[in-house]
């Protein structure tokens, strides 16, 4: 069922929802974006929609609720081990319909993918997901061409903003109590959702493996930085490494941490002895692109990336993922790789 | 015919003598380097109308219209208002040029507002200076950079302020890449290092570049919401003792420099030469003869640093001594012939 309510009795529902879950939203964070006075958007606990920042994508993405950039798993000393506490507080997090995607990606990476990873499944048991309407496309998106505009239905509530009125499709019945006690009105709602983007892509239905092979990648050799913000701000980039630390105060006691780590920062490939499996920036994009679009799909058979665009925002030198999907889609099909 | 004119009055008007008989250059102050379009279009048609078609940039961001005549003076300064009014610089009188030359164009570089390094609005600092301090006839040379590349050369100027920022750091935000480990060693002091899987800073090291914060992918490093200042004193080119400003305060705010750059203007009122050539003597060469310790005092007057701030009150310089010794200290030269 749908609702339509002034901002003021939307802010209702947030605070008794409040009551029961922490809410988790994009909000703008002043001043603290890579450059002077310049902000970023990332996700923080949120108490109302004055607090959301709803008009942008947010740089970051939801990712980090679920899998965080750094978690410390557990404790160990001397003979015993104690595993961290974790806040097991019940979540809803507003994201936007490729995101909501994303999190198919993330369940089938963790949790389908041979067996279960205890925790991100204890996390993951807790959040529950609001989805926040699209009512343009914006700078990079390429989610139609990716099948992610429109959500999948799972989430509680939608939320669409237009002036002083909240537009909202309320797929929970408790949820939906919320609505009817602020007597918000009743309405047909679809989410908002954008049906064509600016941006376009094409991925082949087959990709050979010459396409390794592929002069395309040289480029990336000399382009790309190896910065890894593509994927830190990619919502379906889920690798991570493990940090065994001692402290220096007592080298008897310390933790084994996991953190995000990057197939493009320098060191992912490393191997004891000093190998190192694709050393080029170029060898690592292919890594990546392929993933995105091909080996994840051979596994889960369907596409990684919901080209929600934030690695071409977030690019220092300016290389655009979607660009790179067309060059390969067209070594594929026009130049026919070997 | 040559004209009757009062050539001193003539420089304060902002006006270049030129060797060529009869003629003059216009000096257009340009605070912080940024002039717009239209006062810029206003300068190529004084250049067409009343110069040589030319115009120089100088050294310090300003422009000059040389191959003025003498007798066009009153009518390139009406011209001029259109500039003097764009950039909001304090005049006494109406259509009559720049009231002012001795305190120098205030100098910044592009600053925040386009550069990723740049840790401050060095036109916005700039532009409030130049409203603080002109028009004055003292000379002074002042500068902005927005961070310790000193792209603006401000280590050459009597005051030069570089941008700073306190970088954040947010542990759970750090995934242990040691880009900015990496990057402050390659790109600045190398003040970082990994601790543990986390990074830890050397705080006396840090110069607050930022290019920790420029480099993380995480937002794990972010600015300081306060922007802070490095402030070197008394640099100077010139025949006497050319020499690089020594730091005389670092993690200062803004309140502070400007205070102290309006006490050295009292500072040098109390102390220049009375015979000073044409009225004209550099701060640096006051201090010489004063002593820093009163300069120190009169700069400091009135002045409450913010609480971060770091000051050196005893600063001494090098540089060459040209009215010492002109000898190169090993020429080598002897040995080859």
């Amino acid at each position: 069922m749908g609702y339509i309510l002034e901002k003021e009795s939307f802010n209702e529902v947030l605070k008794k929802l409040g009551e029961k879950y922490r809410l988790y939203a994009p909000v703008r964070k002043i001043g603290e974006g890579r450059f002077t006075d310049v902000d970023v958007v990332r996700y923080d606990f949120v108490n109302c929609l004055e607090d959301m920042e709803l008009e942008a994508k947010s740089d970051y993405s939801f990712k980090e609720l679920l899998t965080p950039l750094s978690q410390t798993l557990f404790f160990f000393t001397e003979g015993e081990t104690k595993e961290a506490d974790m806040d097991t507080s019940d979540v809803i997090i507003f994201l936007r319909a490729c995101d909501l995607h994303s999190v198919k990606r993330l369940d089938d990476i963790y949790l389908n993918n041979k067996f279960a990873d205890p925790f991100y499944e204890k996390i993951r048991a807790h959040v529950q997901f609001a989805l926040i309407g699209c009512s343009h496309s914006f700078e990079n998106c390429f989610c139609v061409d990716m099948e992610s505009n429109i959500a999948p239905e799972q989430y509680l509530f939608s939320l669409d903003v237009s002036g002083d009125l909240v537009k909202s499709a309320v797929r929970s019945e408790e949820i939906e109590k919320l609505f009817q006690s602020v007597s918000a009105k009743q309405e047909e709602v679809i989410p908002a959702h954008v049906t064509e983007n600016p941006v376009r892509v094409e991925i082949p239905d087959e990709i050979p493996n010459t396409v390794y092979q592929s002069k395309l990648w040289e480029e990336y050799s000399a382009r790309c930085i190896d910065c890894g913000r593509c994927n830190m701000v990619c919502p379906t980039c889920t690798c991570f490494t493990m940090q065994d630390t001692f402290y220096t105060e007592n080298g008897k006691v310390g933790e084994r941490r996991r953190v995000a780590a990057s197939c493009m920062i320098n060191g992912y490939t490393r191997v004891a002895g000093g190998g190192e499996y694709r050393r080029t920036n170029g060898e690592r994009m292919r890594f990546k692109v392929l993933h995105k679009i091909s080996d994840h799909r051979k596994r889960f058979g369907y596409n990684m990336c919901v080209g929600c665009g934030r690695c071409d925002d977030v690019c220092p030198e300016y290389i655009k993922f979607s660009n790179i999907i067309n060059k390969v889609n067209r070594a594929v099909k026009e130049e026919g790789v070997r | 015919m040559s004209a009757d004119i009062n050539v001193k009055g003539l420089k304060k008007n902002a006006f270049r003598v030129s060797k060529h008989r009869g003629e003059t250059a216009s000096r257009v102050r340009i605070p912080g380097g940024l002039i717009n379009a239209k006062s810029m279009a206003r300068i190529t048609e004084i250049a067409e109308k009343y110069g040589n078609g030319s115009i120089f940039i100088t050294n310090r961001q300003g422009v000059e219209i040389p191959g003025i005549s003498l007798e066009d003076v009153d009518a390139v300064n009406r011209e001029l208002q259109l500039c003097i009014d764009e950039a909001e610089i304090n005049q006494e009188e109406r259509d009559k040029g720049f009231p002012a030359s001795g305190t120098r164009n205030v100098v910044a570089c592009p600053g925040s507002r386009l550069c990723p390094f740049g840790c401050y609005d060095t036109t916005a600092f700039a532009q409030k200076m130049e409203n603080q301090i002109f028009p004055n006839n003292r000379h002074f040379k002042i500068a902005f950079t927005g961070c310790s590349n000193d792209c603006a050369k401000v280590r050459m100027d009597d005051f030069g302020i570089i941008g700073m920022t306190d970088p954040q750091y947010d542990a759970d935000r750090c995934i242990g890449c040691q880009q900015c480990v990496d990057y402050c060693k390659i790109r600045s002091v190398g003040a970082l290092k990994m601790v543990g899987g986390k990074v830890v800073r050397d705080e006396n090291l840090c110069i607050g570049c930022g290019v920790c914060v420029a480099y993380c992918p995480t937002r794990a490093w972010t600015r300081s919401k306060e922007h802070y200042f490095r402030v070197v004193l008394l640099g100077r080119t010139g025949k006497k003792n050319p020499r690089l400003a020594e730091d005389f305060m670092k993690w200062a705010d803004e309140e502070t420099i400007l205070k102290l750059v309006k006490n050295a203007y009292a500072y040098v009122e109390e102390y220049i030469d009375p015979n000073a050539y044409e009225t004209k003597e550099h701060v640096g060469y006051i201090v010489d003869r004063t002593g820093f310790d009163e300069f120190y005092k009169w700069i400091m007057k009135d002045v409450e640093p913010n609480e971060k701030c770091e000051i050196n009150n005893r600063l001494y310089w090098g540089g060459k001594h040209y009215d010492v010794s002109n000898n190169l200290k090993q020429t080598g030269f002897n040995d080859i012939r």
